[in-house]
């Protein structure tokens, strides 16, 4: 009987020590087969950000070169001029206007696309992905011709009666742009996520007596948080950041983070200050990205 | 008395599919009310027509004599218990439960105090906060239950309640449903493919096949006296031997052979006498009963099932199945034996198609 029971225990303790190892090979496995992933991104982006960070606390010389010394939070500290803080504030309120829109433009697609059949769905996503085809740049500029002195939204307007409407080089002529940019952003996390609802749970929302309206913001809405905050995060980061568009469509009057950004190393030649200024968009955008996963958080 | 649901010629097609066709059906106030047919037999379409999640291509369908054939679901005093319950995953048991006294705008304290009395009611005290996802099958059942109650709706309707409970928990749920039923006095609607489940708890039963209504009869009458060959055939076993009306009194089977069947139909029609298995006698050959039907055969097979014994009979044109019962002196016949089936002319039922 007692040799039965040491036998037992040497045994469960050898059946231990192998599922150790394999554990260990397991984990190992895992981070070799990462390995080529961190890699690249060490020294693509946290070596090149460390540069960034770096830069942020030195000082620009007489000359529109760099000094690596006499270390200061000077750059910071000149966010809050008004004529930054206007860039930073009008750069957030458009990425926000761009997201709202693009949110109430992409939810009845979204919606519309998860209740048509298979073959539909997917000729529908076709033309969502088709813009992407064509280069950022050149649509761009397409834009720019449409809106346009002299283009097709002046000539309807113009032959519609209601006088010469041009948009180009106005604030709403970069939300159009960066909506129409970024609206599959939007729509395709939706889609995902509204797809996934069982629709029973809104005959059964209709059934106690709600009304559309009210299964939609008591039952669908929240269910399909998850797509709202992935839509919301991929509009609003690069719109924050954006270049190419206000570039293209907003003219002088509209500088935006980004064009900012861009001025201060290839015009102001202040590369402290545009280091920091980088530095305080990823901060807002981290921000940003945390408070919604908190908030979806909650929701789920 | 109003009936509390009443369908009138309702007709529901998608596309070219005939789901419902053409059906009669009365539900009085109290009831507890099956709909039993195999799957795409219709059954659900009707439950969902009348608690408006479709709407009916004609026809016309009242709840306690209010036409309610072109309203959406909110507008109607009606709750549907749904297959698989379809909770909010996203909302507490206690939010759940109150979800539709929210939706009517009921006041939070009214809406949160008879929320707590209906989740009593169906013994779920001290998991109001819970989740769906972290209650068992039978939990959420009762939430679904309770969901619906809460509103003190006029009609009950349930799809396929117990189907997706285990069985030992279905059989416990049917005498809690009915129970439940008794004790709010509404009635309940439910829809099953579960025939036993239907004769259990019924008061009636609307036996659906192919969007057709067969048969509405109470569980013994469908039983008993089934007047469809499908009716017969879906409810329990049977015999269904194949024949001629005679006149009032007789039936001609197939083999040219008379049968006593007191009946309405005109001569010649042809009907299938239904047999059940348990309601006819073997003996030795040329034993029968003075009045009973009777037919000769010899026992191809013998079942012993412990309680009874199942008997596969060979007669000259068509094989029947009879069930004896394993009582102190029976006989039991061997598998060759030349025997005589037979049975009390009441005891058969004739269905036509």
């Amino acid at each position: 009987m007692k040799t039965e029971v040491g036998t037992d225990s040497e045994g469960s303790a050898a059946t231990q020590e192998f599922e150790k190892a394999a554990l260990r090979q397991e984990s190992r496995r895992g981070f070799l087969l990462s390995l080529p992933a961190y890699a690249y991104l060490i020294v693509f982006f946290v070596i090149s950000l460390l540069i960034v960070f770096v830069y942020s606390f030195a000082t620009r010389n007489r000359f529109g070169g760099t000094d690596l010394s006499g270390w200061n939070l000077d750059s910071y500290s000149r966010i809050t001029e008004p004529i930054v803080r206007d860039v930073l504030f009008r750069s957030l309120w458009l990425a926000f206007l761009t997201t709202l829109i693009c949110l109430v433009i992409a939810y009845p697609f979204a919606y519309f696309l998860s209740t048509r059949r298979a073959a539909v769905r997917n000729v529908m996503l076709v033309f969502v992905m088709i813009p992407f085809w064509t280069n950022f740049l050149v649509r761009n500029y397409a834009w720019r011709v449409i809106l346009g002195n002299d283009g097709p939204l002046m000539n309807t307007t113009e032959f519609l009666g209601l006088g010469s409407v041009e948009l180009l080089f106005t604030q709403t002529a970069v939300v159009l742009g960066l909506v129409y940019g970024y609206l599959p952003f939007m729509i395709l996390p939706l889609y995902a996520a509204i797809e996934r609802i069982d629709r029973r749970l809104l005959e059964a929302s209709r059934d106690l007596y709600g009304t559309g309206w009210q299964s939609f913001r008591h039952v669908l809405f929240p269910l399909s948080m998850p797509g709202v905050i992935a839509g919301s995060i991929l509009v609003f980061v690069p719109s924050l950041g954006a270049y190419v568009t206000p570039e293209i469509l907003g003219g002088a009057k509209t500088t935006l983070l980004g064009s900012y950004i861009v001025t201060q190393f290839l015009t102001a030649r202040n590369w402290p200050f545009g280091a920091a200024l980088s530095f305080v968009l990823m901060l807002v955008m981290l921000i940003t990205t945390i408070v919604y996963f908190r908030k979806g958080g909650r929701t789920l | 008395m109003i009936p509390a649901v009443e369908l009138q010629r309702i007709t529901k097609r998608f596309g070219d599919v005939v789901a419902v066709d053409n059906v009669d059906l009365s539900i009085a106030d109290g009831e507890f009310f099956a709909l039993l047919g195999p799957s795409g037999c219709g059954k659900t379409t009707t439950l969902r027509l009348i608690a408006g999640l479709e709407f009916p291509t004609e026809g016309s369908l009242s709840i306690f004599g209010q036409e309610v054939g072109t309203l959406t679901p909110n507008k109607r005093p009606v709750n549907t218990v749904f297959q698989n319950y379809a909770l909010f995953p996203h909302l507490s048991v206690l939010e759940n439960v109150g979800f539709g006294l929210k939706m009517q705008g009921v006041d939070k304290n009214t809406t949160r105090r008879r929320s707590m009395e209906i989740i009593e009611l169906v013994q779920l005290e001290g998991l109001a906060e819970r989740k769906p996802s972290q209650m068992s099958g039978g939990q959420q059942q009762r939430v679904a239950l309770a969901r619906a109650l809460v509103n003190q709706p006029k009609v009950l309707l349930l799809d396929e309640p117990l189907g997706a409970l285990d069985l030992k928990l279905r059989q416990e749920m049917q005498l809690e449903l009915k129970k439940l039923q008794r004790d709010v006095g509404i009635s309940f609607v439910f829809v099953t493919h579960d025939q036993e489940e239907a004769l259990t708890m019924s008061d009636r039963i609307a036996v659906m096949n192919e969007g057709e209504l067969l048969q509405v009869a109470t569980p013994e009458e469908i039983y008993e006296r089934p007047t469809n060959r499908f009716v017969a055939d879906f409810i329990g076993q049977t015999n269904l031997l194949e024949g001629t009306i005679s006149d009032k009194e007789t039936v001609i089977l197939e083999n040219g052979k008379y049968v006593k069947a007191l009946n309405n139909f005109s001569a010649g029609t042809h009907v299938a006498v239904s047999l059940r298995p348990e309601r006819a006698h073997i003996k030795p050959q040329g034993v029968y009963e003075e009045g009973w039907s009777h037919v000769d055969g010899f026992v191809e097979t013998v079942t012993y099932l412990g309680n009874s014994l199942v008997y596969g009979i060979k007669l000259d044109w068509m094989d029947l199945e009879v069930r004896e019962e394993n009582r102190p002196g029976t006989d039991f016949h061997q598998p060759g034996t030349q025997i005589t089936v037979s049975w009390d002319p009441e005891a058969i039922s004739l269905v036509t198609d």
